[in-house]
């Protein structure tokens, strides 16, 4: 019933094989035609996307809604709407909530308050390990049924490699991917910085490189040998990057992604001890931001997340190490990664590859495509709009961001999730 | 399409954390760390510190400089030469001094600190000496207090302890003259844990010293360190030939337990500055310690108490030096400062 035409937008589509200039017809919740009006249809309203660009909607393969269990940081309601004003339509919540989602129950209580917020859609990743404490298997097969597209068992460590190819096998037993973050915990406990000169100079407790590529081997040699599907988050490292590329030039069935701040921040951006780029894994040296982003251009690195990870204000008020890692991302997501186009990095067509089509090929969803026939889900962005970042455009609840005060050229001006506008910016 | 985005400042290391220890016109407001300062500012500092030294040698050691100025010492760490050399200070500058000792075993310490932080300011405090566990705590405090407020960094985690560092340098100076391009400096011990040697290293290139060595195993060096300015050596032997100052460090008994070191025993094997191996250095060389000294681990009681020795120099100088900060911060010319007559 509800019949949208986007009209006269740029038509990126790097799924298809799209880059041109065209309408866009909706019905039914999904992309009915491209350019020529099927029969009958009378838009119920029109989108005039002029000058813009038409994208499908954003997925993000990592962000967390804070809900249940931290309210007071963020919630589903207010990181969704966040999500539909950044021009996001899916994004994947970690097991991480308390409780942690390890029973169907959790899954359930999440659907429907995301359903009852109706704004993006939310998928979530069940824990690997009952509440990820890294020594019992979860009931994977009924957090599959719940809903649950993925096992992870996040930054938690599973100190027993025994349990680790336990789990593995049985996920792969269940037709279900286990999204690995590689932190040796114990190579990296205590640790806030980068090791390196900048964390020696701050008397902060480095994160050595290690503590990524040791979990990551054994990682990898696990994944190997129990053939479990595996994506590989948040990587860091230059030598990360390359024991992924030598992973799948040898055939292994392995996908990775990066955190879009990690292409644009390094370890020098903690100095003077600012706790909005403390994060985990920390920002590394320049040398592997440059290699992280040559991993995206060759297509090593699949996709670029957000890593949202919203705080309320006095968890970013500490001396350094105290304070909470992580980036209120949501709304940096799509002009971060566009931004790595503009300054001649990596082109668009990968750029939006790497934030639509590989996530959703990742999470084994219908979307991040423009086909006809595809769910409507879509992003229409401005890509010379001009603006600086500050506390109100961040959208959601938490406000800690280290690009507060950054100029930005890219911002979402329409978000379209299943056919229905979600959001639309007022001038 | 022409990209614009840019951000706001494409700093320099460290650009943020330096420059707010500086007033408008260059002066020095807070001092949180040495990294950054300039060659000119430490030199005032130890000149400055010398017109109090003379003063601190007279029978009435007082001088009316800060007189109405209130100085909180904040310890959220336990300390007793620390505190009680910058007490001294303050009280011979004759500002009021208040000692705030504060456990840091509470649930919360951010919200203590920021509590805390408060409750002084309304009391109308001229200046904080903050010592606390966390690296960059004097920072972000020096971040957030009231503008009229001077912070001084009496020792944050592993990051700075810039009043031992120059008072250290006053030591030096004061035996072995002002050319510090001759000398060479070898610091021994637990460098990854130590606030003071990485204030010491700044401090001696700043100072623009000939040579500045670390020695130490490979477990208590931190990443990079060569990038600070220094030559490593983990061959105690090598690294103290022809040394003209030699700085022990202390070792903390913990380091045992995170398997950094095997024993006491065996650091003093190695590590341990001995009479013997004091004599590879230059046979003028002085040995300083920050204390306290844990003898027989890090050093020999008889170099502790030795002819070479100037640890309890360094004491007397820590005084001299605090009044120089103290007093700087607190934008007052000590130019002309005489003691009060008795």
């Amino acid at each position: 019933m509800n019949r949208l035409l986007i009209k006269n937008g740029q038509l990126l589509d790097p799924a298809s094989g799209l880059n041109a200039r065209g309408d866009l017809y909706i019905e039914n919740g999904c992309i009915a035609a491209i350019d020529t009006a099927p029969e009958n249809f009378s838009a119920d309203q029109t989108i005039d996307a002029e000058g813009l660009t038409v994208i499908p909607g954003l997925v993000d393969l990592c962000a967390r809604l804070r809900e249940p269990g931290y309210e007071y940081k963020a919630t589903i309601e207010s990181e969704t709407i966040a999500a539909a004003m950044s021009g996001i339509t899916t994004l994947c919540c970690p097991p991480d909530t308390d409780p942690v989602i390890d029973e169907p129950a959790v899954v359930e209580l999440i659907n429907h308050k995301t359903a009852h917020a109706g704004h993006s859609n939310v998928l979530m990743l069940g824990a690997l390990t009952t509440g990820l404490r890294g020594e019992l298997l979860s009931e994977m097969q009924a957090l599959k049924v719940a809903g649950c597209v993925g096992l992870s068992n996040g930054r938690h460590p599973i100190a027993s490699t025994l349990v680790l190819k336990r789990a593995f096998a049985y996920a792969a037993n269940c037709g279900l991917t286990v999204f690995i973050e590689p932190d040796d915990h114990w190579l990296s406990a205590g640790g806030c910085a980068h090791e390196g000169t900048i964390a020696s100079r701050l008397g902060l407790k480095g994160i050595p490189v290690s503590a990524e590529t040791v979990a990551l081997a054994r990682a990898l040699e696990i994944v190997a040998e129990t053939g479990v599907k595996a994506h590989f988050g948040r990587l860091s490292c230059a030598a990360s990057v390359n024991m992924i590329r030598h992973a799948k030039d040898n055939g292994l069935n392995i996908t990775a992604d990066v955190s879009a701040h990690q292409l644009h921040l390094t370890e020098f951006d903690i100095s003077g001890f600012n706790s909005a780029c403390h994060v985990l894994p920390p920002l590394r040296s320049r040398r592997d931001q440059e290699a992280l982003q040559r991993g995206l251009a060759d297509g090593t690195l699949d996709a670029i997340c957000s890593d949202h990870q919203p705080h309320e204000p006095d968890a970013k008020e500490a001396p350094f190490a105290g304070t909470a890692p992580g980036i209120s991302a949501l709304a940096t997501l799509l002009p971060l990664a566009v931004r790595l186009a503009d300054r001649g990095i990596v082109d668009i067509e990968t750029v939006i590859r790497a934030i639509t089509s590989a996530p959703a090929a990742i999470l084994g969803i219908n979307a991040g495509s423009l086909a006809t026939g595809a769910s409507a889900d879509i992003c229409i962005f401005n890509r010379d709009a001009g603006w600086q970042l500050d506390a109100s455009s961040l959208h959601g609840a938490g406000k800690n961001s280290p690009f507060m005060g950054w100029d930005f050229q890219t911002r979402a001006e329409h978000t379209i999730a299943a056919g229905i506008l979600i959001h639309s910016r007022a001038d | 399409m022409v990209n614009k985005a840019s951000r706001p400042t494409d700093s320099l290391i460290g650009h943020d954390a330096w420059n707010i220890q500086l007033d408008e016109n260059g002066r020095l407001k807070h001092f949180l760390t040495v990294e950054g300062l300039s060659t000119e500012l430490l030199v005032s500092i130890l000149d400055t510190a010398e017109s109090f030294a003379n003063i601190n040698a007279q029978s009435v050691k007082k001088v009316p400089l800060l007189r109405g100025k209130t100085i909180a010492n904040l310890f959220f760490e336990a300390s007793t030469r620390t505190r009680n050399t910058f007490e001294l200070a303050a009280k011979r500058l004759s500002a009021d001094v208040l000692n705030v000792n504060i456990s840091t075993s509470a649930t919360s310490k951010g919200e203590i600190l920021m509590d805390t932080l408060q409750n002084l300011q309304a009391m109308q405090c001229d200046m904080f000496v903050v010592r606390h566990n966390a690296s960059g705590a004097a920072h972000y405090i020096a971040n957030r207090v009231a503008p009229g407020i001077s912070v001084i960094n009496a020792g944050d985690g592993s990051h700075a302890h810039p009043t031992q560092a120059m008072l250290d340098m006053f030591t030096i100076r004061r035996n072995k003259g002002n050319d510090f391009g001759r000398l060479r400096v070898a610091i021994i011990g637990d460098v990854l844990h130590s606030r003071v040697a990485r204030s010491q290293i700044h401090a001696l290139n700043i100072l623009n010293t000939g040579n500045v060595r670390v020695i130490a195993p490979k477990t208590l060096v931190p990443a990079g360190i060569e990038d600070m300015g220094v030559e490593l050596f983990h061959d105690m032997e090598a690294g103290l030939r022809d040394a003209d100052v030699v700085i022990a460090l202390r070792l903390q008994k913990e380091r045992m337990q995170g398997a950094l070191l095997p024993s006491e025993q065996e650091y003093y094997r190695m590590y341990g500055l001995t009479r013997e191996r004091l004599r590879l250095a230059k046979p003028d060389a002085i040995v300083m310690h920050p204390g306290p000294i844990n003898r027989g681990v890090e050093i020999e009681s008889c170099v502790a108490d030795g002819p070479q020795s100037v640890i309890l120099e360094q004491v007397t100088n820590g005084i001299s030096i605090r009044m120089a900060v103290m007093s700087m911060a607190l934008g007052r010319d000590p130019g002309t400062v005489q003691s009060e007559k008795a």
